[in-house]
C-alpha cells in the first residue's frame, strides 16, 4: 500500500532554533531519506517552504479569491511530506516513528486512496 | 424448553459461531475486508443458527455454511456485481476454499483476526465490540444494549471500524515477539471488557449480557489455547473463570448483594476454581508476571476460604502491593487500602485510603466511598462514615448494591 506521511511542525519553534540545532535536523532527515530510499520504501517527499509563503485559492461563483496565508491556521503547520510504500499500516507507523519530525511535530500517516479502488467503491 | 434440548440448542449455536467465526477470519485474512466476509457469510449463519439447534451440528460445519452461502448468494452476487467487484473477489476465494475443504482442516485464522480488532490504530472503546461481532457473529443490537448504548450508534462505530481495517492496512497477524506484549494486552482487555459487561449482571436477570461473560470466557478459551504459552492469557481465563465460579453465591434468596467475604463457599463452583488453579500454576511456571495472573491470584488467595475457612489477608495484601507497582489504577489502591485495614488495621487502611483523596477519578466512584464509610463506621467515627455512606448510596447504579450500602448506613450507632 502506498502512505502518505505528512509532516506537521510549529514553524514558529522551528525558526527560533539555534542554528547548530538545525544542521543536527537537516542531517537527520538527510538520514532518513537515505534510509528510507535504501529499504525500498521511498516514492517521494519534500520540504514546503514555511506558511508565510502558502496563498490559498478558492472560486467565489466566477470569481477567483485569491487569499495571503495557509488553508487553515493551526498551532502546528504542513511542513513536507513522504510518500512511501508500506506493506501496512504497522509498517507506516514504523517509518513515521522514524521520521525526526515524530520528535519534534507531528507525523500524519494517511493511505492513498488508489483509484482503482475508489472507482469500484463508489 | 426442556433441560436436553436446551443444550443442543447452546452446542448447535456454539458450532455455528465456531464455524463462522473461522470462515469470517479465513476470507478477511485474504482480503482484509472484514465486512465483505461477514455479508458473504451473513445468510448462511442465519440459516445455521436456525437448523443445526434441531438437525445437529452437520459432520463439516464449515462447508456447509460456504455450501449455503453460495446457493443463496448467486443471486445477490448477480445484481451487485457491477457495484462491488470486491465482493466478487470474495466470492471466487470462496469457492476456492470449499472445493479445497473436502480434505483439508480450515487454518483457523482466529487469533489474527482479534490482534486486527484490538489493533492500536482502532478506536479501543469499539476494539472488544469489533471482536463480539467479527469471531462470534452477534449482531450490533445485541452488542448494543450489552454496552448501553444505542444500536444505531454502536452499528454505526462497527462499521466504521472494519472499514478502517482494510481502508488503514490494518495487518491480519499475530505481532512479532517483541511487540507482542502490548498488543496481546489489547486483546485480553477487549476480552476483559466483554466479560465484565456481562459480568455486572449479577442476577442473571439479562440474557444478553449473562451471555456476554460466556462468550468472553470463550474466547479467553481461544486465546489461551492458540497461544498456550503465554502466562496473561492463562492469568486472564483464571481470573474469568475464578469470577464465574462465584456467580451463584453473589446474591442472595432474596436478590440481595452478597459481598465475596460474605459468600457462601459451597455455592461456588469448584471445578471451575479447580481449572483456574491449575491455569495460573502453569502461567506461573513461566515466570513472567502481569496483571492479569495478580488479579488472579487475589481470587485464588479469597477462595481458599472453601478449604481453611480463613481469608488469607497477608497473601492478598502482597498482591495489591505487587498490582499497584504496575498498574497505579485507583481501583486497585482501593483494594489495596482494604487489604491493609485487614494486616494492619482499620486506622492504616484509611491512612491509605487518604492518600488516594486527591485523584479526582474517585470523587465519583462508589467503592472509594463504601471502603472509606466501612472504614470510618469500624473505628467509631459515625457522622463522617455516614456522609461516606450516603456518597456511596448516591454514586451506586445497581439497587441491590444499593439496597446493601443503606442498610450499613442504617446500622451505623445513633450517638
Amino acid at each position: 500500500m502506498r502512505y502518505m506521511l505528512l509532516i506537521y511542525n510549529d514553524e514558529a519553534a522551528m525558526a527560533n532554533t539555534p542554528k547548530e540545532q538545525t544542521q543536527q535536523a537537516l542531517a537527520a532527515y538527510g538520514a532518513y531519506t537515505e534510509a528510507l530510499k535504501k529499504s525500498g520504501a521511498w516514492l517521494a517527499g519534500e520540504r514546503l517552504r514555511p506558511t508565510q509563503a502558502a496563498t490559498a485559492v478558492r472560486m467565489a461563483g466566477a470569481k477567483t479569491n485569491v487569499l495571503d496565508g495557509p488553508y487553515a491556521d493551526t498551532k502546528e503547520q504542513l511542513a513536507g511530506f513522504y510518500m512511501i510504500e508500506a506493506a501496512d499500516i504497522d509498517t507506516a507507523i514504523e517509518w513515521a516513528a522514524r521520521c525526526p519530525a515524530a520528535s519534534t511535530g507531528t507525523v500524519e500517516v494517511r493511505p492513498i486512496w488508489e483509484m482503482t479502488e475508489y472507482i469500484t467503491e463508489q | 424448553m426442556d433441560d436436553r434440548s436446551e443444550k443442543a440448542w447452546a452446542a448447535a449455536e456454539a458450532a455455528a459461531r465456531q464455524s463462522y467465526g473461522k470462515l469470517v477470519a479465513w476470507l478477511a485474512a485474504r482480503t482484509r475486508d472484514v465486512a465483505g466476509a461477514e455479508d458473504v457469510l451473513a445468510d448462511a449463519f442465519a440459516a445455521a443458527l436456525e437448523r443445526w439447534p434441531r438437525t445437529g451440528v452437520p459432520a463439516q460445519p464449515e462447508a456447509w455454511l460456504l455450501a449455503v452461502a453460495r446457493r443463496r448468494r448467486v443471486d445477490a452476487v448477480r445484481r451487485r456485481l457491477t457495484r462491488e467487484a470486491g465482493r466478487e473477489h470474495l466470492k471466487l476465494i470462496a469457492e476456492e476454499m470449499e472445493a479445497r475443504m473436502t480434505d483439508e482442516d480450515l487454518p483457523d485464522e482466529r487469533l489474527r483476526l482479534m490482534f486486527a480488532c484490538a489493533h492500536p490504530a482502532i478506536e479501543s472503546g469499539v476494539r472488544a465490540p469489533l471482536i463480539l461481532q467479527t469471531i462470534l457473529g452477534f449482531d450490533a443490537a445485541t452488542i448494543a444494549s450489552a454496552f448501553l448504548v444505542s444500536p444505531a450508534t454502536m452499528s454505526q462505530r462497527l462499521v466504521r471500524a472494519k472499514a478502517r481495517i482494510r481502508e488503514t492496512g490494518i495487518p491480519l497477524r499475530v505481532p512479532e515477539r517483541t511487540e507482542l506484549g502490548e498488543r496481546l494486552d489489547a486483546v485480553l482487555e477487549a476480552i476483559y471488557a466483554a466479560f465484565a459487561e456481562g459480568w455486572s449482571d449479577p442476577a442473571g436477570t439479562e440474557t444478553r449480557r449473562r451471555n456476554l461473560a460466556s462468550e468472553g470466557i470463550w474466547l479467553g478459551r481461544l486465546v489461551a489455547s492458540l497461544l498456550p504459552d503465554e502466562p496473561e492469557a492463562l492469568g486472564l481465563l483464571a481470573l474469568m473463570l475464578f469470577a464465574e465460579a462465584r456467580r451463584p453465591a453473589r446474591r442472595g434468596a432474596a436478590g440481595d448483594y452478597v459481598p465475596l467475604t460474605a459468600q457462601d463457599c459451597a455455592l461456588w463452583d469448584d471445578v471451575l476454581i479447580d481449572e483456574a488453579e491449575a491455569l495460573l500454576g502453569h502461567a506461573a511456571t513461566k515466570g513472567v508476571i502481569g496483571r492479569y495472573q495478580l488479579e488472579a491470584a487475589v481470587q485464588s488467595a479469597h477462595t481458599t476460604r472453601r478449604l481453611s475457612g480463613r481469608i488469607d489477608w497477608a497473601a492478598i495484601r502482597q498482591l495489591y502491593d505487587a498490582l499497584s507497582m504496575i498498574s497505579g489504577s485507583p481501583v486497585v489502591a482501593i483494594n489495596r487500602a482494604v487489604a491493609i485495614a485487614e494486616t494492619d488495621g482499620a486506622t492504616a487502611g484509611l491512612a491509605a485510603l487518604y492518600v488516594l483523596g486527591d485523584d479526582k477519578r474517585l470523587a465519583d466512584y462508589q467503592p472509594y466511598w463504601a471502603a472509606r464509610a466501612g472504614l470510618l463506621a469500624r473505628l467509631g467515627n459515625v457522622v463522617h462514615a455516614a456522609e461516606a455512606y450516603d456518597r456511596a448510596i448516591g454514586l451506586e447504579r445497581d439497587p441491590a448494591l444499593r439496597r446493601f450500602l443503606q442498610a450499613k448506613r442504617a446500622a451505623l450507632p445513633k450517638n
